[in-house]
């Protein structure tokens, strides 16, 4: 068969890439404290201690508010960049979207490290504003790039037709750019929602006293007996992004259709 | 022909784009009802004069009237022109009906009646019925006509048409082309037509503008710029021209006194030399069209004058035949087109031959 | 005076431009550029204990240099961002050459859905994974011992270079894919055929056509793993034990456990220099192949 080596190749790479996510549910379900094996037994009591605990429902609450605003900050800043860079010629147009896409080749701790020193030099207090602050920060880049895509792909004269046929630059904006880029819109805000929820040096040296979810988890890596918790909670969290990429593929699919355009595939 | 009022009035319209200077003092007068066209290369600035009528280009100075009106300060939503776009600009999250009423958003009319405007404009273009489908499952052609229908609905004074046929293959534009003319008719408004296609000017406009690097070089209507046009550019952009060196001898009481080669000594009237009195760096010439010069076979006579040459070069085109000849005094070759008529051979490289030509059919180029 | 609005806006684009571009531009400036500057201007001040004294010094630079800890440190980072972005990229390659080039089109979303769900898992627990997978007790160590390879757990793979090394290898995997496959499948497939038509093999036609046309995807690929593996915290910090720690745990380590703001940010503005020179390097390679791609 054509390629024959190639899949063979392939399907021992994604047992690397599932090797862990394989492993999650697996202690997740297991009765015994210790993450090793052999197993011991069928259980989902660490299921039930999960709910159990007072700080990791803060923490979920925490980065869900924290991730649920910077994603929508971000997606914002974004729709300007991206519509400015593709739209509009100005002065130091290179220089000031190379600062703005900067984070994307920055190593995430000296942003956190950076951010901090002016923040505590500012007498900020540390919170989970500010967290917010650094994730808008990194996230804007990633959203940029997707909205970039999404405005540069919207043909000019339909804009103009727009106007040519009576409609103002709002309405031509509510009308016509808007229904044609809410796709990059939306992958934008999941993309940056996900980034938000899953990061954690910047959240490690920004968030105070408060834990988002990643300082949580990190945090209880320390003491063994709770590593069964985390388990479970990372199985869920597994099932609750393979559940939203599944939507937002549908959406994704569904948005070209609707276009007329064709499925070039990938989610990034 | 009684002359119409007019529609579209450029003054001294100048264009800056930074240094670059696109527009340089267009004046032109465009008449209602009139189906113009702008001709000329790419980048001869013919999209940007259309689009400062549509008003998404603004102008660096002169002015641009539309029925008597200035349009300086009148933005593209207010003028009253719409405008089928290159690529049609077909909304592609809208139903086709929803295409072609998009300008009607602000008329305030109900339902049924908006329904039935929709319905009038699409079958107006050919495409009764169609309104539920989705915009983007139709075909270039039908996108064209959604495009049109979409323009027209709003009752424009002036149709703004940028390169509408180029994206067309053959067939379909050559269709189109004749629906164009047919809807122009119908509709009675002024339409006016940007082309890179001179054949395609030629078939459908009332008059054409001939527009080379930001100057419009001849203004005139199809069959004055094919049998006189008043320079080298445009001979040579609008078919194809045959040039021979030409010497003025005299010239007075609207007449000119030329020697050309391969023709000998002629009389032209200065109507012939459309060009005007400036002369080119290049020197005098004689043009004349391929089709003005005729190869006769044994046993014709001629009409007019004579003179004799030998076939250099045959292409066989099906229909026609171009040869190319030397005339007798001339060393460069002239070309010439024969229609393939029954039972008229095709003659052979190296034949020599008599050719009939035309005083009349030729422009003099100073 | 004889101005369109549009026109007007026209003109004026520069403006326009710069009024859209000023809500992220501000941020960007206030919250990035600021920060920056200031923790370079810190880098060339002194840690007073309760204050920062202000007197301009290279003290944090020489330290940061020469002092065998620290620089041990910055040539371990180097050493495993590099071997980490060799090893990914080179593993990735034929996965995003078998979807691109053998994989029907109707199917290729789903292979990249299936490549890049993993990541969209915590990259904490799944760092904390591999722990499990390298540990003592861990899956490799009783699999070899259940199948009787060895009898005594291999100690060599966990708290060390090597498992900082598997873990952000497998973590990065899907950004060294995504830009390959993009590069890939901007390639025109008649260009293939053209190759052999005109006598190469399909090895050759590989070497000589697919692979030049696919390099701007490697060495995207090579920038999109490097420049997060050298910065990365979480995976030395959890798997890399005393000998695996890396720069960032070092710069941790300044600001939040000894509060040496000027020597912690010599040595981030360090790291970021190192960065930025592997970087143009890399870019500089994309450029000469994208001016040779040209016809």
């Amino acid at each position: 068969m054509k390629g024959g080596w190639f899949k063979v190749y392939a399907i021992g790479y994604l047992v690397f890439l599932y090797a862990p996510i394989i492993l999650l549910p697996m202690f997740a379900f297991n009765d015994a404290t210790i993450i090793a094996f052999p197993l011991t037994g069928f259980s989902t009591r660490w299921f039930e201690e999960m709910l159990d605990k007072p700080a990791l429902t803060i923490a979920v609450k925490n980065s869900l508010f924290i991730a649920v605003t910077a994603s929508i900050l971000s997606t914002t800043l974004g729709i300007f960049a991206a519509r400015a860079s593709t739209r509009y010629q100005f002065p130091m147009k290179a220089g000031l979207m190379g600062l703005i896409m900067l984070p994307l080749v920055l190593p995430e701790i000296i942003v956190a490290v950076s951010l901090l020193v002016v923040l505590l030099g500012l007498g900020v207090s540390l919170s989970l504003w500010t967290v917010i602050l650094g994730h808008v920060l990194i996230c804007t880049p990633f959203c940029i790039a997707i909205l970039s895509s999404a405005f540069q792909s919207l043909d000019q004269s339909l804009e103009e037709a727009a106007y040519d046929l009576g409609e103002t630059a709002a309405s031509t904006f509510r009308l016509i750019i808007l229904p044609l880029v809410m796709p990059g819109i939306i992958s934008s805000l999941l993309i940056s929602f996900t980034i938000s929820l899953d990061e954690f040096i910047i959240a490690f040296f920004l968030a105070g006293t408060e834990p988002t979810l990643p300082v949580y988890i990190f945090s209880q890596f320390r003491f063994p007996q709770a590593v069964p918790v985390i388990m479970a909670l990372g199985t869920v969290l597994v099932v609750l992004s393979i559940v939203l990429l599944t939507i937002a593929e549908y959406f994704r699919r569904r948005g070209i259709a609707k276009s007329g355009g064709k499925d070039t595939g990938g989610f990034l | 022909m009684t002359e119409k009022p007019t529609m579209i009035a450029f003054q001294d319209v100048h264009k800056y784009y930074g240094d670059y200077h696109a527009l340089r003092g267009i004046t032109a007068t465009i008449r209602a009802g009139e189906f113009f066209s702008l001709l000329g290369p790419s980048g001869c600035g013919k999209t940007t004069l259309l689009r400062t009528i549509a008003g998404f280009e603004g102008i660096s100075s002169g002015a641009v009237m539309i029925d008597e009106r200035n349009m300086a300060g009148v933005p593209a939503n207010q003028r009253p022109t719409n405008m089928v776009f290159q690529s049609y600009a077909i909304f592609p999250h809208l139903t086709v009906g929803e295409n072609v009423g998009f300008g009607l958003r602000r008329a305030g009319l109900s339902k049924p009646e908006l329904a039935t405007r929709v319905g009038e404009a699409l079958e107006m273009v050919g495409l009764k019925g169609y309104g539920d489908r989705a915009a983007h499952a139709l075909s270039g052609g039908q996108r064209q006509r959604v495009a049109l229908a979409r323009a027209l609905i709003l009752k424009p004074k002036v149709l703004l048409l940028d390169e509408p046929l180029s994206a067309l293959d053959k067939k379909m534009r050559e269709q189109m082309q004749v629906e164009l003319i047919r809807l122009q008719r119908q509709v009675g408004i002024t339409f006016i037509l940007v082309t890179h296609d001179q054949e395609e000017a030629l078939v459908m406009s009332d008059r054409i503008a001939v527009m080379f690097e930001g100057e419009i070089t001849q203004l005139a209507d199809p069959e004055t710029l094919y049998r006189r046009p008043n320079s080298r550019k445009v001979a040579n952009f609008i078919g194809t021209m045959n040039f021979l060196p030409a010497m003025i001898l005299a010239e007075g009481a609207g007449k000119i006194e030329v020697e050309a080669k391969g023709f000998g000594k002629l009389t032209l009237d200065a109507e012939q030399a459309p060009g005007g009195g400036q002369a080119s760096a290049e020197g005098a010439a004689i043009g004349f069209r391929p089709e003005t010069l005729t190869i006769l076979f044994d046993g014709q006579t001629a009409s007019d004058r004579e003179t004799m040459a030998v076939i250099e070069e045959v292409v066989y085109f099906g229909d026609m035949t171009y040869y190319d000849v030397k005339l007798d005094g001339c060393d460069a070759p002239v070309r010439i087109s024969m229609r393939n008529v029954f039972g008229r051979p095709v003659l052979d490289i190296g034949t020599r031959t008599r050719v009939a030509w035309s005083p009349g059919a030729l422009v003099l180029f100073r | 005076m004889g101005q369109s609005r549009w026109a007007k806006l026209r003109q004026t684009e520069g403006a326009n431009g710069l009024l859209m571009i000023s809500p992220p531009a501000v941020y960007a400036i206030l919250l990035l550029a600021a920060p920056l500057g200031t923790i370079i201007l810190y880098s060339f001040l002194t840690d007073g204990y309760l204050e920062i004294i202000r007197t301009f010094t290279f003290a944090n630079y020489i330290e940061a240099w020469t002092n065998d800890l620290y620089r041990s440190v910055m040539v371990r980072s180097l050493g495993v961002a590099m071997t980490v972005t060799a090893v990914t990229v080179f593993l990735a390659f034929p996965i995003a050459y078998f979807v691109s080039f053998h994989v029907a089109p109707s199917k290729k979303s789903l292979w990249l859905f299936l490549i890049t769900i993993p990541f969209w898992t915590s990259y904490l627990i799944r760092v904390f994974l591999w722990k499990v997978i390298l540990g003592y007790n861990g899956v490799v160590n009783s699999g070899l011992i259940g199948i009787g390879v060895i009898d005594q757990p291999l100690d060599f793979i966990l708290y060390n270079v090597n498992s900082v090394v598997i873990t952000l290898a497998h973590a990065y995997a899907p950004f060294a894919i995504l830009p390959i496959f993009v590069a890939l499948e901007k390639i025109d497939r008649s260009l293939l055929e053209a190759g052999q038509d005109l006598g190469e093999s399909k090895f050759m036609t590989f070497l000589r056509v697919t692979l030049p046309l696919a390099m701007p995807g490697v060495i995207a690929s090579v920038l999109i793993v490097f420049i997060p593996t050298i910065g990365d915290y979480v995976t030395p910090q959890l798997v890399g034990g005393p000998e695996g720690r890396m720069v960032a745990n070092l710069i941790q380590l300044q600001y939040l456990k000894l509060d040496n703001y000027p020597m912690g940010s010599a040595i981030a503005v360090s790291a970021m220099v190192i960065v930025t020179i592997v970087s143009l390097i890399f870019v500089g390679l994309n450029r000469r192949y994208l001016r040779g791609g040209k016809r």
